[in-house]
């Protein structure tokens, strides 16, 4: 069954919490009991979107397995803040891998912990985009195929922000990046084919793929505990800004998320064996202006002369996510 | 050493790392002032009371609202308001139906039997009141709930002023005004009723009062000069509502004309429709746009057939009641300009609804008072150029409504208290105003307004059923909770959840929360996603 919003008329079908709220309706997020599997003193950026991701994801698979959790972390942003030997901001087993091998390291854990019995301990692979998307693509693609017993999330900002924000294949067109730079007749990364790893995952047909963003927290957790919830291969790819490589205010991080759902750019959905299940539909839609203009990544589409036809491109990869996912409400604009 | 492999430091927590040293400004929890606490002429804390009726705690929501305004049962029918109008809510959807709300809890309240507590210490001090109305009721409570006896002078037969006298009963039943009233004075408050006051410094010296507040109200029709027959029936609008309180209902006739545009223009053309005119027509010389009554309450006038004459002057009225009617043109300054133009129109009675003047009798002899236009002058502390004689409502220079009197009442009894004791009352500062902007809308769901039922027109032209009714626990709930608290936090765990260092501490349910400046980095995304506006960011000393 699809997630089903609490409805609440004041807020709290979109808040975190809500005082009026049963306590079993709100978010893990609310509860003062929460694992803070994350917790303070890491060195992510001010308003880091992979850090707030993070702990929303470990937090609600902590809470869905009963504590029983260890996770294996690929190199990047992620690992590098959390544990500067030999601090850790980790409050579970966790373990860095290779930057490119957290799926077979994951794979690994998963087996031993099979032939040893502990069927109750469950298993995460996390890492970033450049981590899940290019050098890790190989093991993950491996993990899925054989299906094995393991939740690979992956928080995606985009780049290759933890050296200095190099271009992955999950950066976007025309945005700029130490590595695309915004010069020539075509400025920032160029117009590929794009490579969206979710839909990659649910090619393999594996039981639980989902997409979300660090906008809709209630949203999240569902997917989270709904993976929780099953066994074999599944894959989460959780959308999360980052102010530093991006260009973008600190406390902007949430709004841009919720914008690139709102635009169409990111859609956000889950599916079950290869087969959409559900699609979170578009709330208020806007034009992805609203989203390019806040990040100084795609500043170079609003100068003097605005790239109109690039922007336009922009929207038309907006518009065919909304068509092809359904993005819209019926009868919505 | 005796650790593992390759190891050589302890296993240590990130908790050492104090991150807050990042910071250039730093998150503050405040409480702003949300519009409608702004509006609001009886300076209630709506935002304070919904928070309460939200959680279905009425008795909380109620306590907390009587604390500014002792009427709610009255105000949550017959005030215009301006909360409302102000709501930040109609910037998303629909204004918050704050008067509805309000209603059912005055409404809830009479059904309870809910009392007002009476403080415990008395003050030794007495206060003379004149005038048992809006805002000398309200005067009353509050000097009480500070601890100083209370007697209240009447000059008419009931209490209530203009709540009674000047506003029909389809309008505001009146078991609902009495049963507030009553609630009032049980706290212990002296009425006389029946008493005028002839000289307020003999009634003050003889019943040894140390303080006097006057609120008589304003209930003398304004006359024109129409020439008029001497058989012709010519009445004025304050008269007419004032006899509808006795035994005698006043005789209009079949044809009633009613020469005015305000509020009591309207409200006597709908009561000699419901007395049974068939036809009950106003006249006034400006535009529905220029029209000082409320909208609303002209919608509902037409609604029941009442007749409306715009840009129309009464010029003279024959012994058999026919009106010599001119048309007017709107200059482009808006004023009417008579056009030349003449018509007749038939009328069994006048009634002229041209405003209202003060009896200022009472004061006759007492020294330094200041009157301008008819209309006592007081200082902002609502005290007359006469040492201890303060006065409110519709007899000083205000807006001239129930709402206004009630606040004059709060503001008043706070004064008349802090001058009874030698000081001077000094009111807290206001907080920062909690505009639309300040808000994260995303938060809100939709979820539109519910509307007060009102009564079918055939009983509204024939009865004085109350019109409008009340909404049931459900709804007012409901309308309750559309508010969006703006600038005060209401506890939807926000800031806890999207802090990404942890640095929110939950209080917990009622505590609200706290900020952990050791880790809080200061990105702001907190003061961005709190949907109220209660955060703010402040800049640090670095
Ligand atoms: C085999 C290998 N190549 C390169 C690196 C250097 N390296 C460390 S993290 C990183 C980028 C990580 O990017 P991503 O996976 O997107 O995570 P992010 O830092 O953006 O969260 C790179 C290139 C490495 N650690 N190992
Ligand atoms: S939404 Fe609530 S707090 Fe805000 S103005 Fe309306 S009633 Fe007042
Ligand atoms: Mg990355």
């Amino acid at each position: 069954m699809p997630f089903q919003p609490v409805k609440f008329y004041q807020t709290g079908t979109f808040t975190v919490g809500n005082r009026l709220l049963a306590l079993e309706q709100r978010s893990v997020q609310a509860n003062m009991q929460r694992t803070n599997s994350l917790n303070s003193g890491h060195r992510a950026c001010q308003g880091c979107g992979e850090a707030l991701g993070a702990r929303y994801a470990i937090d609600a698979a902590m809470r869905a397995s009963n504590k029983q959790l260890i996770a294996a972390n690929a190199t990047g942003c992620l690992e590098v803040f959390s544990t500067p030997y030999p601090e850790t901001s980790w409050q579970i087993p966790w373990i860095h891998s290779l930057f490119g091998n957290t799926a077979a390291v994951a794979t690994g854990i998963a087996a031993a912990l099979r032939v040893k019995g502990r069927r109750e301990v469950r298993v995460i692979a996390q890492g970033g985009d450049g981590g899940t998307t290019d050098i890790g693509f190989g093991c993950l693609s491996g993990m899925f195929e054989r299906n094995d017993d393991v939740l690979y999330i992956c928080y995606d900002n985009e780049a290759y922000m933890n050296t200095g924000v190099q271009r992955s294949s999950a950066t976007p067109p025309a945005a700029r990046t130490a590595t695309t730079m915004p010069v020539g007749p075509e400025p920032g990364n160029v117009f590929g084919q794009g490579k969206n790893v979710a839909q990659i995952a649910m090619a393999h047909n594996i039981p639980y793929v989902a997409t979300a963003t660090v906008a809709d927290l209630h949203d999240l957790e569902y997917k989270v505990n709904r993976a929780m919830g099953m066994h074999g291969a599944r894959y989460i790819h959780i959308f999360v800004p980052c102010p530093l490589g991006w260009g973008a205010a600190s406390n902007d991080t949430i709004r841009l998320a919720r914008l690139a759902r709102e635009t169409g750019l990111f859609a956000v959905y889950e599916a079950e064996h290869g087969e959409v299940t559900s699609v979170s539909k578009i709330r208020k839609r806007v034009p992805v202006e609203d989203y390019l203009k806040l990040q100084r990544r795609f500043a170079h589409l609003f100068g003097k002369t605005p790239a109109l036809e690039t922007i336009a491109r922009i929207q038309a990869m907006a518009d065919k996510n909304i068509r092809k996912f359904g993005l819209l409400e019926q009868g919505g604009q | 050493m005796d650790k593992p492999f390759a190891i050589t430091l302890d296993v240590g927590s990130s908790l050492a790392n104090h991150t807050g040293s990042w910071r250039t400004s730093r998150p503050l929890y405040v409480d702003s002032l949300p519009p409608c606490n702004n509006a609001c002429p009886a300076g209630e804390n709506i935002q304070g009371w919904l928070f309460h009726a939200e959680a279905g705690d009425y008795e909380a929501a109620w306590r907390v609202l009587v604390q500014d305004n002792p009427l709610p049962a009255v105000m949550g029918r017959i005030c215009y308001h301006p909360c409302e109008t102000s709501c930040n809510r109609g910037q998303f959807d629909s204004a918050v139906g704050i008067n509805s709300v309000e209603r059912f809890l005055g409404d809830e309240a009479i059904k309870q039997g809910w009392k007002f507590a009476v403080p415990d210490k008395a003050s030794g001090k007495k206060v003379l009141i004149v005038g048992a109305g809006p805002s000398g009721l309200s005067t009353a409570y509050h000097l009480v709930r500070l601890g100083h006896q209370v007697v209240i002078f009447d000059a008419g037969p009931l209490a209530g002023g203009m709540m009674r006298f000047g506003i029909p009963k389809y309008r505001l039943p009146r078991d609902v005004l009495d049963a507030e009233i009553k609630r009032i004075l049980d706290m212990g408050v002296m009425l006389k009723l029946n008493t005028r006051v002839d000289n307020i410094l003999d009634t003050m010296k003889s019943g040894g009062f140390d303080a006097a507040f006057l609120a008589v109200g304003a209930h003398i029709g304004k006359r024109a000069h129409i020439p008029a027959g001497s058989a012709a029936k010519v009445l004025d609008a304050v008269g007419v509502l004032h006899s509808m309180e006795g035994e005698e209902k006043p005789m209009l006739g079949r044809r009633v004309v009613v020469y005015g545009g305000g509020n009591t223009a309207i409200d006597v053309a709908r009561t000699a429709k419901r007395l049974g005119a068939t036809e009950s027509i106003i006249v006034y010389r400006r535009t529905r746009e220029k029209m000082p009554a409320h909208d609303f309450e002209v919608e509902e006038a037409l609604q029941e057939g009442i007749l409306i004459k715009w840009l129309s002057t009464i010029k003279q009225v024959s012994d058999e009641g026919a009106l010599t009617i001119e048309k007017m043109v709107l200059d482009d300054k808006g004023f009417p300009q008579p056009t030349g133009e003449f018509e007749t129109l038939e009328s069994d009675s006048l009634v002229l609804a041209l405003g209202q003047d003060v009896d200022l009798s009472l004061l006759n002899g007492v020294p330094g008072l200041e009157i301008k236009d008819g209309i006592v002058q007081v200082m902002p502390n609502m005290m007359t150029g006469h040492p201890g004689i303060f006065a409110g409502g519709d007899m000083v220079p205000s807006e001239r409504t129930v709402t206004v009197g009630v606040g004059h009442g709060k503001k008043a009894a706070r004064n008349i208290d802090a001058w009874l004791r030698g000081g001077e009352y000094a009111a807290a500062p206001k907080h920062e105003l909690a505009a639309y902007e300040k808000l994260n809308p995303w938060y809100y769901s939709d979820a539109p307004k519910i509307m007060r039922p009102m009564l079918e027109v055939v009983r509204r032209q024939s009865t004085f059923d109350e019109v409008q009714g009340g909404l049931d626990e459900t709804s007012a709930q409901f309308e309750a909770r559309r508010c969006m608290s703006c600038g005060n936090c209401f506890e939807c765990d926000n800031c806890y959840g999207v802090c990404p260092d942890n640095a929110v501490i939950k209080l917990g349910p009622g505590k609200r929360f706290e900020f952990n400046y050791d880790y809080c980095k200061g990105c702001g995304i907190c003061v961005s996603e709190c949907p109220c506006g209660a955060i703010k960011m402040v800049p640090e000393d670095v």
